[in-house]
């Protein structure tokens, strides 16, 4: 009902403007062509500077009100994340500076030389001191822009330490599965023929290269604080994107081409619960790439922790292997037989990725 | 190239517009030849002018409904379940309905608005009035042109009422989601539909930008050296050449992949599990398509602009009264956005894993592209500088399309950093930035040429305060609902979300996303009332008495008010000085037909 009230207020609307948009042309012949035009000239001119003044105040306004809102306050979450920081400031100090100084020109010149009986306009075609100089100027400053961004850029981009901690995560419709390397230290292979959920192997390991057998396959990401790490990304189906904005981190999962990023988080989840003072704080990790109809709700959950923390969570982790093989599993009673398993269904699929562990204890 | 030989070479062309001014008094064309399968150029802009207005409309439209759901994810609007059935169950847009508009949003607004609607119009209607040639190098084919645009058209507008619905991967269509039916609704025969539409689309644009660029080199008049050219036209030019050696790589890429789509090959495919289903495709790779994709993608952007350019700075020059500055270095630095742009592509692709060393080059470059933007933003306000400035709408929409073009273009030397990209892309900060940038931007510079050749096009004027309404809400609003958008970007939020209500960290912008849905719909009715403003005055609009209202130099001005096929009565007039002899030795204006005189100063 309200909507067809607000229709027939917009096409109500619609013939009021019309109507005197009509009337206004009659008057405008009435006054006389000339004289019309000069007052509706005044008055654009004046729309102009307003808006200029008015625009400005705005932007001092949407300011206040939407700062508190982003990143730019908080402490970027990883060392990475603190020198795009650094390299986003000097970016917004010089383009603010050229935004202000072009858009003030604009509207001021536009409202000063405004047509007038009293002034005729002055011949200029061109000036090539001037052009030189705007040329100059900005090559200069692009070349500073340019140098401080490939200087981080090589950084955050280069070899990860050899200390580096070790994670891999997959992305799927729609969900992030995460795969540590175990005690090993190293993952193990996988074929992406051998996927096969319905079998506790989601992740397609190929189970004939031993150092697969202590992987850990989990559904939440665990990372130490001030410990680098190494993401290695896939994805199974579609593109997808790994974003991890407090991180100022992102990078792309493609299918077939394994892609890395690494980082050292700097601040704990505690941490940032007090340093945001939202006692609800989480780091999420979000999918940055289109990948179909529930892109909307690929969501991870980040913990950053201490090492002790992580210590304590990863013991409590057991590996993919003994989900997938029960029987070999410590102190394991022997298996169901196999046809049960894959009687399983697709619909049966998501719940077992997200608690893989879970699945191995029921049976 | 000297007059003669254009004179010449128009020989076959002068004869037949000989044959054309008789066809006016004696033989009658039928409706079918004069307004459907018309061969005269200014017919031709007209039906792509209006083609491109119903996309626009259908884009805008399903703009404010995507944004309703972005801004009221709440609530429910009963009265979409009656239009859309289950596509909006219960009066709520559907995620699969919401990703198919923004899909056809992008596409529309891209292609049939901003590249068929914007250079087809004004390449169409411009180049033959202010070169002085009786029409295209090829009429038929520039006839076809259009009706391989209208096909294309069909195609795309048919893939809206298919089961599964239309494309739904983004405008991008990036495979493996593009190629696979299993991943996504949209990837269904709404992707065929899609990618047939757009391989007739490219032929409709190489058959206009060959015509163009062939009519611009050969057919000037007398005395038209390319120096005394208006920039519209060079504008035009170098967007025909960008055209023309870009699109066939759209079209390469779309074949490829309607072959992974139904042949079983593997361009772009490899490794795949979809919905636990192991597909066989091996060593295919995912990014070659982008590679092919941004190849046309990135000169596109500045298809959609460079025309903007060209028509802003004409509309400013002529309502300055004042020559545009810098004549040479605007022509120079269009020569040098059109050479970048071609190398620039990669830049959307700096987070796809792509080698970070081949990545600093696309910085490099990409940064590059401010300098000759900078040149013509800084040439653009000096020819403001002591002007005597008439704010005709034209006039305002091109003012506007500066502040626009301004603000959009500092946000590219954000996105164009590698460094910074990796926070920013694909958020909020680029819907804004290119929303700005070419959308808004690009929009703004096809107003100001619709508002300023309206008068030559129907030799009757715009309603002047319907225009004045229009130009001022929509000005206002691009920046109320893109401005605050910047700030959804610095807090990290991802663009094509449905629904931010489950995230921590973005759930916050609730009331901004319903703020800029509600400016969105202002504007969206701002554009029905120009809409109205348009039909309306084709047939009643203020008639235009004078040869040359806007008291302009260019040659299209010294054609007769309504001019027949041919465009000129009698002889092409001869051109003796450049396009923009405004204010010297004051005198108001001098016509480019108008010989240079004795003590006339030189510049």
């Amino acid at each position: 009902m309200s909507a067809y009230l607000i229709l027939t207020i917009a096409v109500l609307l619609f013939v009021v403007i019309f109507q005197i948009a009509k009337a206004s042309e009659y008057v405008s012949v009435l006054k006389g062509e000339e004289k019309a035009f000069r007052q509706n000239n005044r008055i654009n001119g004046f729309l102009m500077i307003g808006f200029l003044i008015f625009g400005l105040i705005g932007a001092w306004w949407c300011n206040k009100l939407l700062y508190p809102k982003t990143m730019l306050w908080q402490p970027a979450a990883s060392d990475h994340g603190q020198k795009i920081d650094t390299m986003m400031w000097i970016t917004l100090a010089i383009t603010g500076a050229v935004f202000f100084l072009t858009q003030i020109l604009l509207f001021w010149f536009a409202y000063k030389y405004q047509t007038s009986t009293k002034r005729k306009a002055f011949y200029y075609p061109h000036n090539n001191k001037l052009e030189v100089l705007w040329t100059a100027v900005p090559a200069i400053s692009l070349t500073v822009l340019v140098s401080f961004g490939l200087y981080y850029w090589f950084k955050i981009t280069g070899e990860a330490p050899k200390d580096a901690a070790i994670v891999e995560i997959t992305g799927h419709q729609f969900g992030w599965e995460f795969r540590y390397p175990g005690k090993d230290g190293q993952l193990g292979r996988k074929n992406f023929k051998m996927t096969n959920a319905a079998a506790n192997n989601p992740l397609g390991q190929d189970w004939s290269d031993n150092l697969n057998l202590d992987d850990i396959h989990t559904n939440e990401l665990h990372l130490v604080v001030n410990k680098p790490v190494k993401i290695i990304i896939n994805a199974q189906d579609v593109i997808h994107d790994v974003g991890l904005s407090h991180f100022r981190m992102k990078m792309d999962a493609v299918p077939g081409t394994p892609t890395t990023i690494w980082f050292t988080p700097v601040h704990t989840t505690k941490e940032m619960k007090e340093i945001t003072k939202n006692p609800s704080f989480v780091y999420e990790l979000s999918c940055d790439q289109m990948c179909g109809r529930g892109h909307y709700g690929m969501r991870g959950i980040v913990i950053v922790e201490t090492q002790e923390e992580f210590n304590k969570w990863m013991a409590a982790q057991k590996p993919q292997y003994w989900a997938a093989f029960p029987d070999k599993a410590p102190g394991a009673v022997p298996a169901p037989p196999v046809t049960s398993d894959t009687a399983k269904t697709k619909t049966t699929l998501v719940e077992q990725t997200a608690k893989p562990v879970a699945q191995v204890v029921k049976p | 190239m000297s007059n003669e030989v254009s004179v010449h070479g128009q020989h076959g062309a002068a004869t037949a517009h000989d044959v054309h001014v008789h066809e006016e008094h004696h033989h009658h064309e039928t409706f079918i030849t004069k307004y459907v399968f018309s061969q005269d150029h200014k017919m031709i802009s007209k039906q792509f002018l209006i083609t491109g207005i119903i996309w626009a409309f259908i884009g805008g439209l399903m703009s404010v409904l995507f944004r309703l759901q972005l801004g009221y994810p709440d609530s429910t609007f009963p009265i979409l379940e009656d239009i859309f059935g289950h596509w909006a169950k219960g009066g709520r847009i559907s995620d699969e309905f919401y990703y198919a508009l923004v899909t056809m949003h992008g596409t529309i607004l891209v292609f049939f608005v901003l590249t068929a609607g914007l250079s087809g119009t004004f390449a169409n209607f411009l180049i033959p009035l202010q070169v002085g040639a009786r029409d295209m190098a090829s009429p038929f084919l520039n006839m076809l042109s259009y009706w391989f645009f209208f096909l294309a058209s069909i195609v795309m507008f048919s893939s809206l009422f298919t089961q599964t619905g239309p494309a739904s991967g983004g405008w991008t269509i990036y495979p493996p989601l593009s190629a696979l039916g299993q991943a996504s609704q949209g990837s269904k025969i709404g992707m065929d539909l899609w990618l047939t539409a757009m391989s007739l689309f490219v032929v409709s644009t190489l058959l206009g930008g060959l015509n163009y660029v062939s009519t611009i080199l050969n057919m000037r008049t007398k005395g038209m050296g390319m120096t005394r050219l208006p920039l519209t036209i060079w504008a035009l030019f170098f967007t025909a050449v960008l055209g023309i050696l870009s699109f066939p790589v759209l079209l390469s890429g779309c074949i490829l992949l309607l072959f992974d789509r139904h042949m079983g090959t593997s361009f772009y495919l490899s490794d795949i599990v979809v919905n636990g289903e192991v597909l066989s495709n091996e060593g295919g790779s995912a990014i070659l398509f982008q590679h092919l994709f941004w190849f046309l993608g990135h000169p596109e952007v500045y298809i959609i602009l460079l025309p903007a350019m060209g028509m802003v700075s004409e509309v400013l020059s002529i309502n300055s009264r004042k020559p545009i500055f810098g004549y040479m270095a605007m022509v120079g630095s269009l020569f040098a956005i059109t050479i970048l742009a071609f190398l620039v592509w990669a830049h959307h692709m700096f987070v796809t894993g792509l080698n970070p060393f081949l990545g600093a080059f696309f910085v490099l470059l990409t940064l590059l592209i401010a300098v000759p933007s900078a040149i013509k933003v800084f040439n653009w306000l000096t020819t403001l500088w002591r002007g005597d400035i008439r704010f005709t709408p034209g006039m305002l929409f091109a003012i506007g399309f500066v502040s626009l073009f301004i603000s959009g273009g500092l946000t590219g030397i954000f996105l164009g950093n590698s460094t910074l990209d990796i926070h920013l892309h694909d958020t909020m900060f680029v819907v804004a930035h290119f929303h700005i940038v070419m959308g808004v931007a690009s929009f703004f510079g096809m107003f100001a040429g619709i508002y300023h050749w309206f008068p030559k096009m129907y030799g009757r004027y715009l309603n002047n305060l319907m225009s004045y309404i229009h130009f001022w809400v929509t000005m206002i609003g691009a920046y109320l609902i893109f401005w605050p958008m910047h700030y959804e970007g610095f807090a990290g939020m991802p663009r094509r979300y449905y629904s931010v209500s489950q995230w921590e960290s973005f759930r916050h912008f609730d009331g901004l996303n319903q703020f800029i849905s509600f400016v969105a719909t202002v504007v969206f009715m701002a554009q029905i009332l120009f809409i109205f403003n348009f039909f309306y005055s084709i047939f009643k609009g203020r008639k235009v008495v004078t040869q040359n209202p806007w008291h302009a130099t260019t040659l299209e001005w010294t054609t007769p008010i309504r001019p027949g096929h041919g465009n000129w009565v009698g002889e092409i007039p001869e051109v003796h000085r450049w396009a923009y002899d405004y204010g010297k030795d004051g005198q108001d204006y001098i016509s480019q037909i108008t010989p240079v005189g004795e003590h006339e100063s030189k510049h």
